[in-house]
């Protein structure tokens, strides 16, 4: 019995029994169901062995939407416990579990995967590639993110959630302030996922320089597949100091050693700093290939070709460049010397003339087009003033004298929100509406689709911007509760009405996912929205093989010369194509690793060693087997090719 | 002839094990930590690249100026990043 002491809650209540249980029902629904209707095997070929982009791609998406409502789950928790003074919904631990959790969820099992579902659904469909450079690399970067977001989540309720902030700031982080096993699981979690994206962006990397058909120069690369290369830069650059900085407080909070200890040597902001040289550039990781979207998105439904395609192609590569080199002004405040505040103020601002070029450049896109105000563009158009205002909050935020002001109030809450909601889930829910017709083969209800815009933004408004003047007037981030003389209560219950217009959006989007399934005409062909870029350029479903003769590229809208300029995008006869092979190793390394991680949480070493032995033996595995895929005949192109529509 | 001796790998090695005598030289005589550290940094720099473009050939493929884009790029992401926490932690504490 004793053994098991340790898997309880340090803090239970009734809300996490209730999860328990939930829990519970659902994973004995989701087994009873499967077996009842006889999916498993078809769960195991078609998904869970999967190596295709695409249906890894889709695999990322339901994770990202999934993730979406947990963290939205934590948001509108915190925002009605802050709608009243002295609100007793939930107690101190609590609120710092949800915060922290909230942040940790949004960020990396949220943001991550939904711009990983982008760059597997898109990039090699806008390169005219197969797959990505390496598939089962791929499928591996998906389990084990999944994996760790699983992980992550269960933290709940098995031993207690982390409750240090999603940057888990050292000594707080510690052993001696932190004694229940949440930041553990926040080490481990995000580790087990984070090497699943760092592997992403090798995968991506080497797919864009090396895949693409042939006439495509790196100049004639659709804007999205380009953002997605300038984010996977900036991945692999990133993510090895996470990796260490995660390592190396594992290593404190398990084996006692003192890197981020305030005795023995150690250097507790040492964590901050290696936290957030990360963390900026993370930043940039997600936004990037948001603004690469919203460059496609914009540009379709202006019916005109992206303005200022070299400065766009420009502005990132400095922005990747700049996004290492202001990292410091997250602890302006940490007590370092004016000079060095000052050097990070100015790399600070300088981020904002990259920006600023690209916000004009789609402002021009649009100038003089023939606007078709549609759902994914109603979201872009939204963006960008919104997205303006938290970019010179931003630029308020980057003046260090000024920061003592902000820094740690919800302004700074308010800052970060209003850039990363409406620059990357404005985008990635364009994105969604955008795509869904070319992976799933019907559109989404453009009428259900509008009032989730109008939802979204109102209630986006309504619960940020009085965090600005909340922020101002003294409020502090992360304080579960405020006494009535503060003053701060009406427009926290404002904020908490806007928080709840957006969770009734964001229900919006199941309603209309699940009635466009029902009522949405399929016969709509490979390119309903009239687009310019390669993808749209094969069928609908898109065939496993993606094009079935290799795409001729002339410019970076090869799609819409072969529509208005009679360029011809594929010549030649079919010839037979050469696809990989499915494979379970992944998905059973990823488990296995779930396992490692699960045991080094709880310091279990016996098991933990056990498991690592057997992520051991999958690798020598893989190095040992001789699987060279399988090849599709003509005669097998033809047919598909036929059924879909015919060759063009 | 001269294609089939390996001029440069050859060079190469004699160069590296000149800069590893010089690196040896730090444990046999009596330096101040300070000219001991400069020397093994800067031998050991020079030895990386030595290796890294004599022996794994870097540059020699047809993405060679990726190659060397991606390292410089590398180098100055660490240098920024290794300089500026020791600026931030350290010198203008």
């Amino acid at each position: 019995m004793e053994f098991f002491q340790r898997f309880a809650i340090p803090h239970p209540s009734p809300a996490i029994y209730a999860s328990m249980v939930a829990i519970a029902l659902v994973s004995i629904a989701i087994v009873v169901g499967l077996t009842y209707f006889k999916k498993w095997g078809y769960l195991w070929r078609e998904w869970l062995t999967t190596v295709d982009h695409k249906k890894i791609g889709i695999m990322y998406l339901l994770s990202a939407i999934l993730m979406l409502f947990r963290g939205g789950a934590d948001a509108i928790m915190m925002r009605a416990q802050l709608a009243t003074p002295e609100a007793k919904l939930l107690d101190a631990q609590h609120y710092n579990e949800i915060f922290t959790t909230h942040g940790v969820v949004m960020i990396i099992f949220m943001a991550m995967p939904f711009i990983f579902a982008f760059m597997n659904l898109l990039v090699p469909l806008q390169i005219g590639a197969r797959d990505v450079a390496f598939p089962r690399l791929n499928a591996l970067s998906f389990w084990l993110f999944f994996f760790g977001a699983m992980l992550f989540n269960i933290s709940f309720v098995v031993g207690g959630s982390p409750d240090a902030g999603w940057t888990s700031y050292f000594p707080l982080a510690g052993n001696d302030f932190s004694t229940s096993v949440g930041t553990n699981y926040y080490m481990i979690a995000i580790q087990i996922s984070g090497i699943g994206s760092l592997m992403t962006g090798i995968n991506m990397i080497t797919t864009i320089l090396k895949m693409r058909a042939p006439g495509m120069t790196l100049m004639k690369m659709p804007m999205f597949t380009w953002s997605a290369f300038i984010a996977n830069v900036i991945i692999v650059f990133a993510f090895p100091v996470l990796t260490v900085a995660l390592l190396m407080g594992t290593t404190d909070r398990l084996f006692g050693t003192n890197f981020f200890t305030t005795g023995n040597g150690g250097m507790d902001m040492l964590w901050a700093n290696f936290f957030w040289v990360w963390g900026h550039p993370e930043v940039y990781i997600l936004i990037l290939p948001a603004f690469g979207l919203y460059s496609e998105i914009i540009s379709t439904f202006s019916g005109r070709n992206l303005y200022g395609y070299k400065s766009m192609v420009a502005s990132m590569v400095l922005i990747s460049l700049l996004s290492f080199l202001v990292w410091t002004h997250h602890f302006f405040t940490m007590g370092q010397g004016a000079l060095t505040n000052s050097i990070f103020s100015v790399t600070t601002m300088a981020i904002a003339v990259p920006t600023g070029v690209k916000i004009f450049n789609w402002l021009f896109t649009m100038w003089k087009g023939k606007i078709r105000f549609t759902v994914p563009m109603l979201y872009s158009i939204g963006f960008i003033p919104l997205f303006t205002i938290g970019g010179v909050t931003g630029v308020m935020l980057a003046m260090s004298a000024a920061d003592y002001q902000y820094h740690n109030t919800m302004f700074l809450v308010a800052h970060f929100h209003n850039a990363i909601i409406p620059g990357v889930v404005f985008a990635m829910l364009a994105g969604l509406t955008y795509y869904w017709p070319k992976f799933f083969g019907f559109m989404l209800n453009e009428k259900i689709g509008k009032s989730t815009f109008w939802l979204l933004s109102i209630g986006f408004v309504l619960a940020f911007f009085p965090m600005y003047i909340t922020g101002l007037d003294g409020q502090a981030r992360r304080i579960y509760t405020y006494s009535e003389s503060t003053g701060f209560g009406p427009l926290n219950m404002v904020s908490f009405v806007g928080a709840a217009l957006m969770a009734i959006g964001f229900i919006t989007i199941v309603w209309n996912i699940y009635y466009s399934f029902k009522n949405s005409p399929r016969n709509i062909g490979s390119d309903p929205w009239d687009a310019r870029s390669l993808e749209w350029a094969t069928h609908t479903p898109v065939p496993v093989y993606n094009f079935a003769r290799m795409p001729q590229i002339s410019s970076s809208e090869t799609f819409w010369d072969s529509k208005k300029k009679g360029h011809q995008l594929f010549k030649g006869e079919y010839e037979e194509i050469h696809m990989p092979n499915n494979s379970g190793v992944p998905f059973v390394m990823s488990a296995i690793f779930f396992v490692a991680g699960f045991s080094f949480v709880f310091a279990l070493w016996v098991p933990a060693v056990i498991a690592l032995i057997g992520i051991f033996i999958c690798m020598g595995l893989r190095s040992f087997e001789q699987d060279h895929g399988y090849h599709i005949h003509v005669k097998e192109i033809e047919e598909t090719e036929e059924f879909l529509g015919g060759a063009k | 002839m001269k294609e089939l001796f390996p001029a440069k790998q050859v060079m190469g090695f004699v160069f590296s094990l000149i800069l590893t005598v010089i690196a040896l030289f730090v444990y046999y005589t009596d330096m101040s930590f300070t000219v001991g550290m400069t020397v093994l940094l800067v031998t050991a720099f020079i030895q990386a690249f030595l290796q890294l473009v004599v022996f794994m050939h870097a540059g020699e493929s047809k993405d060679g100026k990726s190659i060397y884009t991606t390292i410089f790029y590398g180098a100055i992401i660490a240098i920024v990043t290794v300089f500026g926490s020791l600026l931030i932690l350290l010198w203008d504490m």
